[in-house]
């Protein structure tokens, strides 16, 4: 869902430059006061991921192709502040260099797949997490209904962006955006929990670390 | 720690190398709802000249290899950045 340059208009696309610039601002100043330094390299690797991954567009129905995001997997790996940090990374690579994603409307996916992405998942995530605190497997469901509701919230305040700025009603774009959302994000909910399967097997103190239960 | 970050490394390497000429070709779920609403052609060329667009290295003239290269770059640029911001920020704490 990477908005491309003319899909927003300037009090759009600059107002959501603005709410980012201090989202990622204040992320920057989390990381530095908080983040554990021995996991920079996680941030790294994490940030490749989540790239790589972002240009596997898998189709779902009716001619339609969705990609994993990964705000949500990475906010339990890294925290929501550095998993912000890596997806603005991951968004300002695409649109400098492949040219995914406009340059106005960067703010805007920054806003969309980051502090929603992240942030806003990390704390759903967390959510579930403490109504399933005994339920094993609990990082498991809950990472993937996270991930899920997540894609459908990205989409959705997307579909408002559209809309104020004038592009598309919102009684069409929004039910459409998070129809289509709500497909892609049941393959989104699936790779999170892929990737956290595996890393339980390889690393699981990071998944104890986020209140995992009974793995 | 050092093992899980290599092998995680590679599996994105991979990913972005092997995998990428396969991905589907169809539209993206923004894409697609833009066509059936009719704001597709709102799309304005974009403001900068990326040197790689839509993930096609120009200098390689077959498709799939040309996907592959962009997606390996794109890796390594997205790890590189993202492993020395962290390492910035973190270095300029105020002590």
């Amino acid at each position: 869902m990477h908005i491309p340059d003319g899909f927003l208009d300037v009090k759009t696309w600059t107002t959501l430059w603005g709410i980012s610039g201090i989202g990622v601002s204040y992320a920057i100043k989390k990381v530095e006061k908080e983040f554990d330094r021995k996991k920079i390299p996680l941030i790294g690797v994490s940030a490749a991921f989540v790239f790589a991954s972002q240009m596997l567009n898998f189709p779902v129905a009716g001619g339609t192709s969705g990609h994993f995001v990964g705000g949500v997997l990475v906010a339990i790996l890294l925290g929501p502040w550095a998993g912000l940090l890596v997806m603005t990374q991951v968004l300002a690579i695409q649109c400098f260099i492949f040219q995914d994603g406009g340059l106005t409307a960067l703010g805007a996916n920054i806003f969309n797949m980051g502090i929603v992405g992240s942030v806003f998942g990390y704390y759903i995530y967390k959510f579930f997490i403490k109504i399933m605190r005994n339920i094993q497997n609990n990082v498991f469901i809950s990472a993937f209904l996270s991930s899920w509701i997540t894609i459908i919230f990205s989409a959705s305040f997307c579909a408002i962006e559209l809309s104020i700025s004038g592009t598309s009603p919102l009684s069409l774009v929004l039910p459409m955006m998070a129809g289509v959302h709500a497909l892609i994000g049941i393959g989104e909910g699936l790779i999170t929990i892929l990737v956290l399967n595996f890393i339980k097997k390889v690393r699981v103190d990071l998944l104890r670390l986020q209140g995992g239960y009974g793995i | 720690m050092k093992h899980f970050l290599l092998i995680g490394f590679l599996i994105s390497c991979v990913l972005a190398f092997f995998f990428s000429p396969f991905a589907s070709s169809f539209p993206d779920g923004l894409e697609r709802v833009s066509k059936e609403l009719g704001f597709f052609h709102k799309e304005i060329e974009p403001i900068i000249k990326s040197p790689i667009p839509d993930y096609s290295s120009p200098f390689i003239k077959d498709g799939r290899l040309a996907t592959s290269f962009a997606g390996l770059m794109g890796t390594l640029f997205t790890f590189i950045l993202a492993y020395s911001t962290g390492y910035i920020i973190k270095k300029f704490k105020k002590k």
